[in-house]
């Protein structure tokens, strides 16, 4: 049970720092679409990203990685990279959702861009996406077993480890069940209650 | 460039697994959507808690470890084994068909409460309701939805690589070991699934245009390789009232 406990922090600080990537980078590729060629081609790249498994891109990168690099780093930021493909629509949407007008007041007003981003798109943006970000952080949680396929020991990889030396795979992978569902079934209603009080207003 | 020539059976082998197995996880996911989807409308109370219940813990837990769960402890628990594809393609029906369940009981609550109030005044059966009213608007409404999940689905067979069956992703990492040539191998097998996903996208289309006339609308245009299905002219109605 230590042992799992300790594989079920790997697999939280991999959430934690590959969703705080995933949420930055999403949200420069969401200002960066809007160029027009340059977006057109990180466009490109997103959708091939999001049409590809993970397990395969996080054996791409762990094959081509120098050696130097753990794989808990590079596991960290390929999950961040696939989720920043996932994040980057949803900022997408929220952008697209705000008035065409506040963009029009915005230049009336002419106000550096740096302005308009900070002061007047993303608030609106970002507030109407927040419960829809915050699913992909439950998404991103169920993923991180996938770090498995390049050798970060977490919660899986432990189970794995403590269930053939004692053999006891049933207890093991029962608890590795509930662990998830501990995490994720408050944050799922963490997130209902975001969405009553962010979306329907 | 002549290895991958050489190779050129290997992906196909692992292509068709990995499409065998998207194509078992879609029925099982959509034959479990669809039943606790509905479940998750009925009146009473158990039934829904049923449905909660399930949707719940498979969308709370990884693919992954059901999988593993199916594979080494059932048969500790039980004595009985199951066939390794048979497990994998359980585990993903099961976690995909909790996200389905979802989006269909989602879109049944959508149609609008006058339709329910009219089957009512018509003295329909449940079933009749549901099979003549209900089910046929609420289906334009899932599929887009629908459309996402299926290339989840396919993205999430990945996953087998790590219980060693033999998918495309499996056979990438063991082309890439024996020949050490990473990138080309991998572009291979990225076009694959890539692929396989555009594939799987265009056929969620033609259902969604399909229903989307039978209900006499006009479906959403998309770009790209979806661009090819025009939408139907203009004030074309087919069937079933509006």
């Amino acid at each position: 049970m230590p042992d799992l406990l300790s594989g079920l922090l790997v697999t939280i600080q991999a959430t934690g720092i590959g969703y705080a990537l995933a949420l930055t980078l999403g949200l420069v590729i969401a200002m960066v679409r809007r160029v027009p060629l340059f977006g057109s081609i990180v466009h490109f790249f997103m959708e091939f990203i999001r049409t590809t498994p993970l397990v395969i891109q996080l054996v791409f990168v762990f094959a081509l990685a120098p050696a130097n690099v753990s794989a808990f780093t590079i596991g960290v930021v390929v999950l961040g990279i696939h989720y920043a493909a996932y994040t980057a629509e949803v900022y997408r949407s929220g952008i697209e959702g705000v008035a065409k007008g506040q963009w029009e007041a915005a230049r009336a007003l002419s106000l550096p861009g740096t302005r308009t981003w900070g002061a007047i798109v993303l608030p609106q943006a970002i507030r109407k996406v927040i419960p829809a970000l915050g699913n992909y952080l439950i998404a991103m949680f169920k993923d991180t077993p996938l770090l498995f396929a390049i050798g970060v020991v977490e919660l899986l990889a432990v189970a794995q480890q403590v269930g053939s030396r004692d053999f006891r795979y049933v207890e093991t992978f029962t608890i590795v069940g509930l662990l998830f569902l501990v995490v994720s079934v408050p944050s799922a209603i963490l997130i209902r209650r975001l969405e009553k009080r962010y979306v329907a207003v | 460039m002549e290895f991958l020539l050489e190779q050129w059976p290997r992906f196909v082998d692992g292509a068709w697994l990995t499409i065998q197995l998207t194509l078992g996880g879609i029925v099982l996911a959509f034959v479990l959507a669809m039943f606790f989807g509905i479940l998750g409308t009925v009146q009473h109370w158990l039934a829904r808690a049923v449905a909660t219940v399930y949707v719940e813990v498979f969308r709370g837990i990884a693919a992954l470890v059901v999988m593993y769960w199916f594979i080494y402890a059932l048969p500790v628990a039980t004595g009985f084994q199951l066939d390794d594809m048979f497990a994998a393609i359980l585990a993903l029906g099961l976690n995909l068909g909790a996200y389905g369940a979802e989006v269909v009981r989602s879109s049944i609550n959508a149609v609008p409460k006058a339709q329910i109030e009219a089957t009512v005044s018509l003295n329909m059966s449940w079933p009749q309701r549901m099979r003549l009213v209900v089910l046929p608007q609420a289906w334009a409404q899932m599929l887009p939805t629908f459309g996402n999940l299926v290339v989840e689905l396919m993205k999430a067979t990945a996953v087998v690589y790590l219980v060693g069956l033999h998918d495309l992703s499996w056979v990438a990492d063991d082309l890439r070991r024996l020949s050490g040539e990473t990138i080309p191998v991998f572009i291979v097998a990225f076009a694959l699934y890539y692929l396989i996903a555009q594939v799987l996208i265009f056929c969620v289309r033609l259902l969604e245009r399909r229903a989307n006339q039978k209900l006499g609308r006009t479906p959403p245009s998309g770009g790209g390789i979806m661009g090819l299905l025009r939408p139907p002219a203009v004030g074309t109605k087919v069937g079933v009232a509006k």
